[in-house]
């Protein structure tokens, strides 16, 4: 479960104070699906970073799973996302000079994981996301929805409780982007908590809560049952 | 992330970046194959100059009338005195020291040597038998001073001598004039070349007596002295002393220099050169290592995303700067052992090209410009490697 209370962020452009999330109190229950809407500059990608632990805020409380997460130790942090975090990026940030089964090994290489396993799960990823021809494709030799599955399964390959996208169609086109959403949507139904960052209104309706955010601050709080 | 995986994944970087990977490794090898080459020539200088010394003899000693002293002149001047002369009786009386093995005396001087209607003007050394074996030098025919005939007027050639002199026959057995004096040619030398700036294939070897009339003199040039063995020579030095000092009214009036001692000189010399060398071409490892940090600061820029990427999927800052630091030493340990490779093929063809010169790298020049270049390429990694550990992963993330 995620718990942020208080939370607020800071950023200085020159002399003038932005206030990016101005004392945003959130609860997610494990297992959610949550889109995240509201113009540029609300602080949607900000409060995504600060979930996933790639950003600290200047003051507030996170805790993730029962455990206060905002006063740990880089070390301590990055282990977190190793292990319960996964992230979707609207630009794919695949490595390119390795193949897509490369790019899907990363996280287990970063956590150690003997070479043997490595592959069976890896193997395992491709198949499920329909990439087992691709697997010694590079990133560049690979379409934009075959990329971004690379992407998903790698963020999914050490199977975190949450994965957060930050515009993961953003770069694709409407078919190929509703086909990473339904992928997303699979994730969730086998339990994983999903929270997605975007602009389109069409997708955010679709998750089951959505947030609406303006100036660091939570607007609106809608929750819809599944369809 | 475990070693093995830092050492694949920044070899899989490595290649993917060819020419950048190519520069570092060239200015690296370059660097490496400059500390060879460079101590290969000054060691083999060095060798050079030491065989050269070592092929004038053996254990030797050379006794030179006159004392050089460190400051002033000679004491005996202010009252008229010259140092007193080395003499054939000086020299039979060292003969007889216990440390001694041999003994040759030597005087030098320039005569008109004439035969078979052709002349010239030659070195001549007059000494005795031993003179041959003291100085390394071989007899190609014939011999010089057999037994019995100490005093007899012969003469050996220079071989170049020999064959200018007597293109069509036997030297051995022919009669030559040298000055206003008849000789008979009793042996050739075997061709030597030049030799410490002397060659001795141009010079005549005479009996010293006959020298000594030859040139209206009765001292000597000098005594070379060969000692029994490596340890006598300083024994045999201060004996040598001790007698001329004894006979010549307890005057010291002769300086001995030991081969040795000249030895040991000129190889710390040629040594000191050899380590300034090293440390010149030292620095341009240095270099290479600047190149090294200016190229990783390069490439921590291009790959800013892929950092917050590593970052994002839960890398450690350790696991970055570990990776950064098995490129650098990945392209240093390549660059170090190809600069090792050409900086020995280098060699060979300063070898081929110089047979005279033992051009070898010394093993300690090799290790040290291999290590130099392995601890530079680390520490210019350093900067770099912190560099990109310390990244901000959201702002890396936005970079493209």
């Amino acid at each position: 479960m995620i718990q942020l209370s208080g939370i607020t962020r800071i950023f200085h452009m020159g002399d003038q104070r932005i206030n990016a999330l101005d004392h945003v109190d959130l609860k997610i229950q494990n297992g959610e699906y949550v889109s995240i809407m509201g113009p540029s500059g609300s602080g949607k990608s900000t409060l995504l970073n600060i979930i996933g632990l790639l950003d600290r805020p200047d003051s507030g409380d996170y805790v993730l799973d029962g455990k206060t997460v905002t006063d740990l130790s880089e070390a301590e942090q990055a282990r977190i996302r190793r292990e319960k975090i996964g992230f979707v990026f609207q630009s794919f940030h695949l490595v390119p000079r390795l193949t897509a089964a490369e790019n899907i090994e990363l996280p287990l290489i970063l956590s150690d994981i003997p070479p043997k396993e490595r592959i069976t799960r890896v193997n395992n990823a491709l198949r499920a996301f329909d990439l087992f021809d691709r697997a010694l494709h590079r990133p560049s030799e690979l379409s934009g929805g075959q990329r971004q599955r690379v992407a998903i399964a790698r963020a999914t390959i050490m199977k975190p409780t949450a994965i957060l996208a930050d515009e993961p169609t953003g770069n694709l086109d409407h078919q190929i982007g509703a086909e990473v959403i339904s992928l997303l949507e699979n994730l969730h139904e086998s339990g994983t908590t999903i929270i997605i960052v975007t602009h389109d209104r069409e997708l955010g309706n679709r998750a089951h809560r959505q947030l609406m955010l303006r100036d660091g601050k939570i607007l609106a709080d809608k929750r819809h049952d599944a369809d | 992330m475990t070693l093995t995986d830092t050492l694949r994944l920044s070899f899989s970087a490595i290649l993917s970046y060819r020419t950048r990977s190519l520069l570092i490794v060239f200015a690296m090898a370059l660097g490496v194959a400059a500390v060879v080459v460079l101590t290969a020539i000054g060691d083999g200088a060095r060798n050079y100059v030491i065989n050269q010394f070592s092929s004038i003899g053996t254990n030797l000693l050379v006794v030179l009338p006159g004392r050089a002293e460190t400051s002033g002149a000679f004491p005996g001047a202010v009252l008229g005195q010259t140092p007193r002369d080395l003499t054939l009786k000086d020299a039979q009386l060292l003969g007889r020291l216990p440390q001694v093995r041999r003994y040759a005396p030597l005087n030098v001087g320039e005569a008109e040597l004439s035969a078979a209607n052709r002349l010239r003007e030659v070195t001549v050394l007059g000494s005795n038998a031993e003179l041959i074996p003291i100085r390394h030098m071989k007899l190609a025919q014939g011999s010089f001073l057999a037994h019995g005939s100490a005093y007899s007027a012969q003469i050996v050639l220079g071989a170049k001598l020999a064959q200018d002199f007597f293109p069509l026959s036997h030297a051995v057995g022919q009669r030559v004039r040298l000055g206003e004096n008849r000789f008979l040619v009793s042996g050739v030398l075997a061709p030597q070349g030049e030799s410490m700036g002397f060659n001795t294939d141009e010079i005549v070897i005479i009996p010293v007596e006959q020298a000594q009339s030859l040139f209206n003199t009765t001292s000597l040039f000098r005594i070379l002295v060969e000692a029994k063995s490596h340890n006598q020579i300083d024994s045999a030095k201060n004996a040598i002393l001790e007698t001329l000092k004894h006979s010549h009214d307890g005057e010291e009036d002769i300086t001995v220099i030991t081969q040795d001692a000249i030895l040991a000189t000129f190889d710390r010399i040629l040594h000191a050169l050899t380590l300034a060398v090293a440390g010149i071409a030292a620095i341009s490892l240095i270099v290479a290592g600047i190149l090294v940090m200016n190229v990783m600061l390069v490439a921590v820029n291009q790959r800013t995303a892929e950092i917050g990427l590593l970052k994002a999927i839960g890398a450690h800052a350790k696991d970055i700067r570990n990776l950064f630091f098995a490129e650098a030493l990945w392209l240093s340990l390549a660059g170090a052992m190809i600069g090792f490779l050409l900086g020995q093929l280098g060699s060979l063809i300063l070898r081929l090209a110089y047979p005279q010169l033992p051009a070898w790298a010394p093993v300690w020049a090799s290790l040290a410009g291999i290590l130099v270049a392995l601890i530079t390429g680390i520490l210019a990694s350093m900067l770099p490697a912190n560099k990109a550990a310390r990244l901000n992963a959201v702002e890396a993330l936005s970079k493209k």
